[in-house]
């Protein structure tokens, strides 16, 4: 069986679900759910890449790059915001942001 | 041959994507998360896109997870307190997560079926990078740029979040060193002889 773009598109799925299951086990700690997001913009990296490389348009690597682009600075906006957070709280857990709960 | 490295890779991929969020402690969810991003860059070797690839070990491995493990490092945060209770939120978590799993098989299984039988990573161009400079710099000009500002503006705002005023730090005052004169900063005096000031 040769590689084709079913085993990328495959392999895409498995590592977005478990982003997306990581995002809702950790009600602990802020910084695992960064970084599960993190997860989630590289399955979807996989995903434009795969189908650029299998339709032989390079579109998809270009968007690919913006994607990127947008996963680094979501990541250093996330942790600035994170960093101040602990500053102001001293703690960083999930179940302690109810600030504006009211 | 191929699809066995694709195997043995993308195994590689989902345990390490699944130990970063089983990790008991945040720095080896961190490692586990450069683990997956490097073998995702080998997943993008095996099929030519070698430029993605390297961009990501290089954004990835040299910028993001760093970036994380310092932040991870420097918050003092009590991790085993952390960690407990999380067991109620599995039920939830795996069905949602079921929920999104057969959602994409479905939607690949009747979906449209792409014909996909060409493997061409660099179209119209010798090398990968090539292929990609060829349209980046032309055709996509304008995204490419618009990605440089959202970086620019994604550093002055993690700037300005985490820049603390101190009153014990010496700062420059730009407006107060070119408003010196001279006559603020010297004072003339005719001494007598022999006598001081």
């Amino acid at each position: 069986m040769d590689l084709g773009l079913s085993h990328y598109l495959a392999v895409s799925a498995a590592l977005f679900t478990i982003g997306v299951v990581g995002i809702f086990v950790n009600r602990k700690n802020i910084i695992v759910i960064l970084m599960a997001i993190e997860l989630i913009l590289l399955s979807v990296n996989l995903n434009l890449v795969a189908f650029s490389v299998f339709t032989g348009t390079i579109t998809g690597q270009i968007f690919a790059m913006l994607v990127l682009t947008v996963a680094a600075a979501e990541a250093a906006v996330g942790l600035a915001v994170l960093v101040v957070y602990f500053r102001n709280r001293g703690d960083i857990s999930v179940e302690s942001v109810d600030l504006m709960k009211g | 041959m191929a699809v066995y490295a694709f195997y043995l890779i993308a195994l590689v991929v989902l345990v390490s994507a699944l130990s970063v969020i089983m990790a008991r402690n945040p720095v080896h969810s961190v490692l586990w998360l450069i683990l997956a991003f490097f073998s995702s860059a080998g997943l993008l070797v095996l099929i030519g896109a070698e430029f993605l690839a390297m961009l990501l070990v290089v954004v990835y491995v040299g910028a993001v997870a760093v970036l994380f493990l310092f932040v991870v490092m420097m918050l003092d945060v009590d991790f085993v307190e952390l960690k407990q209770g999380t067991l109620r939120y599995w039920p939830f978590a795996v069905l949602v997560g079921v929920i999104f799993a057969a959602e994409i098989v479905l939607a690949t299984v009747f979906g449209t079926t792409t014909n996909a039988s060409t493997f061409d990573a660099s179209p119209g161009a010798a090398t990968n990078t090539e292929a990609i400079g060829q349209v980046m710099y032309t055709q996509y000009l304008l995204l490419f740029q618009m990605a440089g500002i959202i970086l620019l503006v994604a550093m002055i705002g993690a700037i300005v979040l985490t820049l603390r005023h101190r009153p014990e730090t010496k700062r420059q005052n730009i407006a107060k060193q070119t408003s010196r004169r001279r006559s603020d900063a010297f004072e003339l005096k005719d001494p007598t002889p022999g006598q001081g000031i």
